[in-house]
C-alpha cells in the first residue's frame, strides 16, 4: 500500500496517498485550483503558470499541477496575492492571443475564455501583440491555428507520447515558440494520421476539427438531394455531455428523432454496418485460420487513423490487415446500392452524412478509389460528435425533451455486437461471437468476452474455438501498438509460431468512445462510462451476434449472396499501400 | 625534454592589434636569441591572461611578474633586468593589489594545462588519492560540509547537501555532471578554469562521483568554447592513460569515467533540468522540480550537477582540509569567488577574492576604479538574473545573502561597473532583452511577461512611456518571479526591479521629461547646432538621412526638431564639436 501523507490545504487537514499532487489533493476537499495547461487525462506539463499556490515557510510559489503534497505541508490555494498573480498571468496570455472569440470554433467552449470570465477580466491590461503564424488546414480534417495556441503542450504530449506519431512538436523558442510539424512543413505533409486527439485535448481554438456543418445544411436545404444519415456507436453515449445528460447516457433513440427533425430523409445506424463488417471479417478470419492461404494474425482495419498509421509506419503489416472496409464506409456504399435499389431512389441524389466520434473519418471518405465503390462517393460528409452538437443548437431543437423514435430499415437495426464497436475490444468481441459460429457451427452460451474489455493499454488473452486455442491481442492508443507489432515481427524473423491469431487496434485510447471528434475533457472515467453505455445497449439487445441479425441475413440473401462473395469483395473491401511518412 | 629556467606567457591581443603583437613576439624571440637565452627561456603565446585593454601583456614565470602596455623598446630592459637578474621593472609592472586569494584559479597561468605532469607537479590528484585510499564517501561529504562550499553556478545551494541527497538514493546508476554551459554575458571564469586548469575540474568530479557512488560523468560545455572542449578532452584522455579515470582508479575499487557533451548555445540549458533534457537528446526546456535531479536526474537516475568553479574548489578542500577552506569567507559564504569585472573600470579582468570582501575593495583596490575617472554610479552583479547595486552600497561585504538583500544575486560572477554615462533604463533593457531572447518559451509568465516588459522598456527609452508603466513593470515582474517555472523566468525581471528600486528618478526622467540624463537613449536625445562653433562646412547636412538640416554654407544650418530621427549622424561627423546632444 502506498504511504499516506498528512497535510493541510487552506486549513483543512487531509490524508492522501504519497505522490498525490497538490491539485488532486485539493480537489478531494472540494477546492478547485484553476489551470489552463493541465488536462486530467495527461501528465502535467507545468506550462501555464496559473495553478500556483503558497506553502507555509517558503517564499516561492509552487505549481499545484506537478508538485506532490508532502507530509506536514500547509498549502494556501487562494489569497489576494495568488489571485492577483493568476490574473496577471491570464492577462499576459490574453495579450498574446487573438480576441476574436465570437468567430472562433471554441466560442463558449474554450478553457481560456472560461477562465477569463471567471476572473472577471473585461479590460485589456497589456497591449496586444500577435505572432504572425498562418493557419494550417492542409489535413482537411483538423485545422491548426498556431496564433491561438497558448503552448500548454497537451497536443504535443498526446501526439508524441500517447500516439507515437510525432507530427506536432514545439518549434523555435522564446516568444517565437509555436507548435508545428518539424521542418517548416504543413500538417498534411507530416506524419499526422488525423486521429484528432490534439483537437480533443486543446484548451483553446488552436486545433479544431474542420467544420463542415455548413455543407450539411446546404445539402439538407437542396431540393435535388436525398439526405440520409448514419450515427456511429460511440456518438450515442457521448453527445449527451453537451446537453447536460449524465456521463455515458445512451441517447440512440433521441438521436434518431433529432436527425429526422433536422431534415434527413432516412436515419441509419452505423452499428448495422458493423454487423456487416463482422460477417466479412469473421469470414476472413475463418479462411485464414483454416486454409492458411493468407498469414495470421488477422489485424482489424476499421479505424482509419490506425490504417493511416500502419500505411506510413508499418507497411510490412499490410498482409495481415483485414481488407474489409470500416462500418461507416460499408453503410455508405450500401445506402447508394442496396437501399437505393430497394427504394427506387436515384443513387446520384443520395447524400450520405455520417456522424462519427472521429476526425480521421473525414479523411477516410476519400482515402482511395474504393471509397467510391457505389459509383459515387459512398459517404459525402463526415461530421464529428462535436459538430453535430453545434447543429442541434443551431436548429433550436430541445434535445433534452425529444421523444424517442426508431431508425429506418433496412440499414438500421443492429445486433448487440455492432454497437460495442465503439469501445476498445468491441470489434474483437463481436468478431469472436460470429467466428465461433462460423468455425464450430454452434452458438455461444455466454457471449461476453470480459478479457478484451477495459482500459489496459494492451490486452492479451486466449479463447478456445473448437478445441483450438486462439491467441488474441487488443491494443488502443497508437503508442501501444509497437509492443504488439514487435512481437509479431520477432516471431516472423525467428520463424517461430505467431504470438497472436487475431489483433484489434484502435488509434484512440479507449477506442472510439475516446475518439478525437468526441466532446472535450475526456478522462478514463468518462471513457469507462461511455463504454459502459455501449455494453448496456448490447446487454439489452435480444440479438447479440451479428450473424443472427435478421436484417443482415436478408442483406446477404437479397443482395450480397454470402460473405466474401465477388459482390461483397467489390463493394465492401479495400486495399492498402505503403505511404511516405513525410510528403515532401 | 628541454628544461627552461623561465617561461614567459605572452598574450595575443585582439585581431586588429595582432600584427603588433606578433612583431613583439618575433622581436622578443630574436632578442633572446641574441642574448643566447633561447635555450633557457620559453615564450608561450596564450589566448587569455586575464588582463584587458592593456596592449601587449607578458607574465614571467616562476617569478609571477606581469608587465603591460609593452613596446618593442622595452624588450632589452626586460631581458637584462628581469630575466637575467630577476629584478622587476616598476614602471612596466602591472600590480594587482588588494586582497586577492587564488584557490579556483590557483593553477591558471601557472601550469601547462595540456600537460598532466604539470598538474601532478603542483599536488594534482593528491587529494583524489587521499580520498580514494584513505576516506569513505560519508567522510567526504562530512568534509564538504565543514568546508561550507556553496554552488558557484548561481543559486548557491550547499554542495554537500546535494551530494548527500544523491548518496541517499539507492540506484544502479548515478551521474555527476559538470555544468560548463557558462552563458552570462561577459562571464568567462568557467572558461578560464576549463582552459587553464582542466585537471582540477576532473579531479573534483571524480571526488564527487566517489561521494555519491556514481560511475559515469558528463561534461556539458557550450560549443562556443572550442579550446575548453579540446583541453578537457585531452585532459580526460591523459587521466585515463594514467589510471585516474576508468576501472579501479589508483588501484582502488572505484570505477568512474567521463564523457563530453556540447551545448548548442541556449542559455536556458545552464538550468539543471533543461541541461539534463539536452544531454538526453530532448528539447532543452526545464521541467518542474521536485523531483530534484539528485533524486531523479539524467535518464531518471540520481544526478549531481556542479558548476565548473565549484568542482575546481574541491581538490583544494581535500588537500588543505574543509576547516582550512572555511577560514576564508563569511558566516554563510565560505571560500572565494571569481568575478569577471568589466565595464567602466580601469583594470578589467578576472579577480578571485575571499567572500566578504566589499565591492569598494574590488572596484577601487583591485581594479583601480573607473576607467573614465568619473563617479561610479552602480555595479551590476549576477548577470541577466542579477540586479544593480548603487554606489551607496559599495561597502557591503559581498556574499550570497547580502547581494540578495540588495535585490541582486551572486550569480555566476559577472560584475559590470557603471559610471555616470551609463543609463540604467538602458542597462535593464539590455539584460531583459537577453532573457527574452533566451527564454525557452515553455511557460507563459516568462515567455509573454518578459516580452511585454521589454516592450514597456522600449517604449520608455523611446520617449513614449507613461507614468503607469512603472506599476505595470512591477506587476508583471512580480508575476514572473512567482509563477515562472525555472530560475531564468523567476529572475529575468531582477535587473528591471532593482533599477526601478534604486533609480526610479531616472525612469521618471525618461517618462515625464522625455530625457535620458546620461544621453544613452538615442531616441530621447535632441541635437542642436551651436552657432558660435559652427564653421558652416555643411557636413552635417550631407550626412543627415532625414533631410532635417536645412540651410546653406552662406546662411548656416539649423536642425529641424520635428524632422530629426535622432540618429546622431550629425553629432558624430561634426569636426568642430558644434553640435550639442541633450
Amino acid at each position: 500500500m502506498a504511504k499516506v501523507v498528512k497535510a493541510k490545504i487552506n486549513g483543512i487537514l487531509l490524508r492522501v496517498a504519497e505522490g498525490t499532487t497538490i491539485l488532486e489533493a485539493a480537489r478531494s476537499v472540494q477546492i478547485k485550483i484553476p489551470t489552463l495547461c493541465k488536462h486530467p487525462d495527461l501528465p502535467a506539463s507545468a506550462a501555464c503558470g496559473i495553478c500556483i499556490v503558497k506553502a507555509k515557510g517558503s517564499n516561492k510559489m509552487l505549481r499545484a499541477c506537478c508538485t506532490p503534497l508532502e507530509e506536514g505541508m500547509e498549502i494556501t490555494t487562494h489569497d489576494p496575492e495568488i489571485v492577483e498573480i493568476r490574473r496577471t498571468v491570464i492577462e499576459l496570455i490574453l495579450s498574446n492571443h487573438p480576441n476574436d472569440c465570437l468567430k472562433c470554433g471554441r466560442n463558449n467552449n474554450c478553457e481560456l475564455q472560461k477562465l477569463t470570465a471567471d476572473f472577471g477580466i473585461t479590460e485589456e491590461q497589456f497591449p496586444q501583440f500577435l505572432r504572425d503564424l498562418p493557419k494550417d488546414s492542409s489535413t482537411n480534417t483538423i485545422v491548426l491555428e498556431p496564433q491561438k495556441c497558448i503552448l500548454c503542450g497537451r497536443c504535443v504530449e498526446v501526439c508524441q507520447d500517447n500516439q507515437d506519431v510525432w507530427a506536432l512538436s514545439f518549434i523555435e523558442r522564446g516568444i517565437k515558440t509555436h507548435i508545428s510539424p518539424a521542418g517548416q512543413i504543413q500538417l498534411g505533409e507530416s506524419p499526422c494520421v488525423r486521429c484528432g486527439q490534439c483537437s480533443a485535448h486543446c484548451p483553446t481554438g488552436a486545433i479544431v476539427e474542420k467544420d463542415e456543418t455548413g455543407k450539411v445544411w446546404d445539402a439538407l436545404r437542396s431540393e435535388g438531394k436525398y439526405c440520409v444519415v448514419q450515427i456511429a456507436p460511440a456518438v450515442r453515449v457521448a453527445i449527451g455531455e453537451a446537453f447536460g445528460f449524465p456521463m455515458g447516457a445512451n441517447l440512440t433513440k433521441k438521436l434518431y428523432a433529432l436527425l429526422r427533425r433536422l431534415g434527413f430523409k432516412a436515419v441509419f445506424d452505423t452499428s448495422f454496418a458493423a454487423d456487416v463488417t463482422i460477417m466479412e471479417e469473421a469470414s476472413e478470419f475463418e479462411e485464414r485460420l483454416l486454409s492458411g492461404k493468407k498469414p495470421l494474425p488477422l489485424i482489424t482495419s476499421c479505424c482509419p487513423a490506425w490504417v493511416d498509421f500502419m500505411e506510413k509506419f508499418h507497411p510490412d503489416m499490410i498482409e495481415h490487415f483485414s481488407s474489409c472496409k470500416s462500418p461507416h464506409e460499408i453503410l455508405g456504399v450500401l445506402s447508394k446500392t442496396y437501399y437505393a435499389k430497394k427504394n427506387n431512389i436515384d443513387p446520384a441524389k443520395i447524400f450520405n452524412v455520417s456522424i462519427m466520434p472521429c476526425t480521421a473519418k473525414k479523411y477516410e471518405i476519400t482515402r482511395s478509389n474504393e471509397m467510391f465503390a457505389s459509383g459515387y462517393q459512398d459517404v459525402d460528409i463526415s461530421l464529428t460528435t462535436r459538430e453535430l452538437a453545434r447543429m442541434i443548437k443551431q436548429a433550436g431543437i430541445d434535445f433534452t425533451t425529444l421523444p424517442d423514435e426508431e431508425c429506418d430499415s433496412i440499414l438500421g437495426e443492429y445486433a448487440g455486437a455492432g454497437v460495442i464497436f465503439g469501445a476498445t475490444g468491441g470489434v474483437m468481441e463481436a468478431a469472436l461471437r460470429t467466428a465461433y459460429n462460423f468455425i464450430t457451427g454452434k452458438e455461444l452460451g455466454k457471449v461476453e468476452f470480459e478479457n478484451v474489455r477495459g482500459l489496459k493499454g494492451v490486452k492479451e488473452s486466449e479463447v478456445e474455438l473448437d478445441g483450438k486455442k486462439i491467441k488474441i491481442a487488443v491494443a488502443h492508443g497508437l503508442g501501444n501498438v509497437e509492443y504488439v507489432l514487435g512481437k509479431i515481427r520477432q516471431a516472423k524473423a525467428q520463424g517461430k509460431e505467431m504470438p497472436y491469431h487475431f489483433v484489434e487496434v484502435m488509434a484512440c485510447v479507449g477506442g472510439c468512445v475516446g475518439g478525437g471528434g468526441q466532446p472535450y475533457m475526456v478522462t478514463d472515467e468518462l471513457r469507462r462510462n461511455r463504454a459502459e453505455g455501449l455494453y448496456q445497449d448490447d446487454n439489452d439487445k435480444q440479438i447479440r451476434c451479428s450473424h443472427q441479425n435478421p436484417y443482415i441475413k436478408r442483406l446477404y440473401e437479397e443482395f450480397l449472396e454470402k460473405p466474401l462473395s465477388d459482390k461483397a469483395e467489390n463493394l465492401l473491401h479495400t486495399h492498402y499501400k505503403g505511404r511516405p511518412v513525410y510528403r515532401r | 625534454m628541454a628544461v627552461y629556467s623561465k617561461t614567459i606567457l605572452l598574450k595575443d591581443t585582439n585581431l586588429a592589434q595582432e600584427d603588433r603583437t606578433r612583431d613583439f613576439y618575433t622581436n622578443f624571440l630574436q632578442k633572446l636569441e641574441e642574448s643566447s637565452l633561447s635555450e633557457l627561456v620559453q615564450v608561450v603565446r596564450v589566448s587569455d591572461i586575464g588582463v584587458y585593454n592593456k596592449g601587449v601583456v607578458i607574465k614571467i614565470m616562476p617569478d609571477n611578474i606581469m608587465y603591460a602596455n609593452l613596446k618593442d623598446s622595452d624588450i632589452p630592459r626586460i631581458i637584462n633586468t628581469t630575466i637575467k637578474e630577476g629584478k622587476p621593472l616598476d614602471d612596466l609592472e602591472l600590480k594587482r593589489t588588494g586582497r586577492q586569494l587564488r584557490i579556483v584559479l590557483r593553477n591558471c597561468g601557472m601550469i601547462d594545462p595540456e600537460n598532466i605532469r604539470d598538474y601532478i607537479g603542483v599536488d594534482g590528484y593528491l587529494a583524489l588519492k587521499k580520498v580514494l585510499l584513505e576516506s569513505t564517501p560519508e567522510k567526504v561529504i562530512e568534509e564538504m560540509k565543514k568546508s561550507g562550499l556553496r554552488g558557484r553556478g548561481g543559486a548557491g545551494f550547499p554542495t554537500w547537501m546535494k551530494w548527500k541527497f544523491a548518496r541517499a538514493i539507492a540506484a544502479d546508476e548515478k551521474y555527476v555532471i559538470c555544468n560548463g554551459d557558462e552563458g552570462d554575458p561577459g562571464a568567462y571564469m568557467d572558461r578560464s578554469v576549463l582552459e587553464g586548469d582542466p585537471h582540477s575540474v576532473i579531479e573534483g568530479m571524480i571526488i564527487a562521483a566517489f561521494a555519491i557512488g556514481a560511475t559515469k560523468g558528463y561534461f556539458y560545455i557550450r560549443a562556443e568554447y572550442p579550446l575548453a572542449v579540446e583541453r578537457i578532452q585531452k585532459a580526460i584522455e591523459d587521466a585515463r592513460t594514467c589510471g585516474l579515470l576508468g576501472q579501479n582508479i589508483l588501484g582502488s575499487q572505484f570505477n568512474f569515467d567521463v564523457e563530453v557533451r556540447l551545448g548548442a548555445g541556449a542559455f536556458v540549458c545552464g538550468e539543471e533540468t533543461a541541461l539534463i533534457a539536452s544531454i538526453e537528446g530532448k528539447r532543452g526546456t526545464p521541467r518542474p522540480r521536485p523531483p530534484y535531479p539528485s533524486v531523479k536526474g539524467l535518464w531518471g537516475k540520481p544526478t549531481v550537477i556542479n558548476n565548473v568553479e565549484t568542482l575546481a574548489n574541491i581538490p583544494y578542500i581535500f588537500l588543505k582540509g574543509g576547516d582550512h577552506f572555511a577560514k576564508a569567507g563569511t558566516a554563510t559564504s565560505k571560500g572565494t569567488k571569481v568575478f569577471a569585472v568589466t565595464g567602466k573600470v580601469r583594470n578589467s579582468g578576472l579577480v578571485e577574492v575571499p567572500m566578504g570582501i566589499t565591492l569598494r575593495e574590488i572596484v577601487y583596490d583591485i581594479c583601480g576604479g573607473t576607467s573614465s575617472g568619473k563617479q561610479l554610479k552602480a555595479v551590476q552583479t549576477g548577470g541577466p538574473s542579477g540586479g544593480v547595486i548603487p554606489a551607496e552600497y559599495l561597502d557591503t561585504p559581498v556574499d550570497y545573502d547580502n547581494l540578495q538583500k540588495l535585490g541582486s544575486i551572486m550569480g555566476s560572477g559577472g560584475m559590470i561597473i557603471m559610471d555616470e554615462d551609463d543609463c540604467l533604463v538602458d542597462i535593464a533593457k539590455f539584460y531583459l532583452g537577453f532573457c527574452v531572447e533566451e527564454s525557452c518559451g515553455k511557460c507563459s509568465p516568462c515567455r509573454i511577461g518578459g516580452t511585454q516588459m521589454l516592450r514597456v522598456l522600449e517604449r520608455i527609452t523611446e520617449g513614449k512611456g507613461r507614468i503607469e508603466d512603472l506599476d505595470m513593470l512591477r506587476r508583471i515582474a512580480f508575476a514572473m518571479q512567482k509563477a515562472s517555472l525555472c530560475a531564468l523566468g523567476q529572475t529575468a525581471a531582477n535587473p528591471v526591479l532593482s533599477t526601478v528600486r534604486y533609480f526610479e528618478a531616472e525612469y521618471k526622467e525618461h517618462i515625464v521629461n522625455k530625457k535620458c540624463p546620461s544621453h544613452k537613449c538615442s531616441k530621447l536625445a535632441s541635437y542642436m547646432i551651436i552657432q558660435d562653433k559652427c564653421k558652416k562646412c555643411g557636413l552635417c547636412q550631407k550626412h543627415c538621412p532625414a533631410g532635417a538640416i536645412p540651410g546653406s554654407r552662406e546662411e548656416g544650418y539649423t536642425i529641424k526638431q520635428d524632422r530629426c530621427v535622432k540618429c546622431g549622424q550629425c553629432f558624430e561627423v561634426c569636426k568642430f564639436k558644434a553640435i550639442s546632444k541633450e
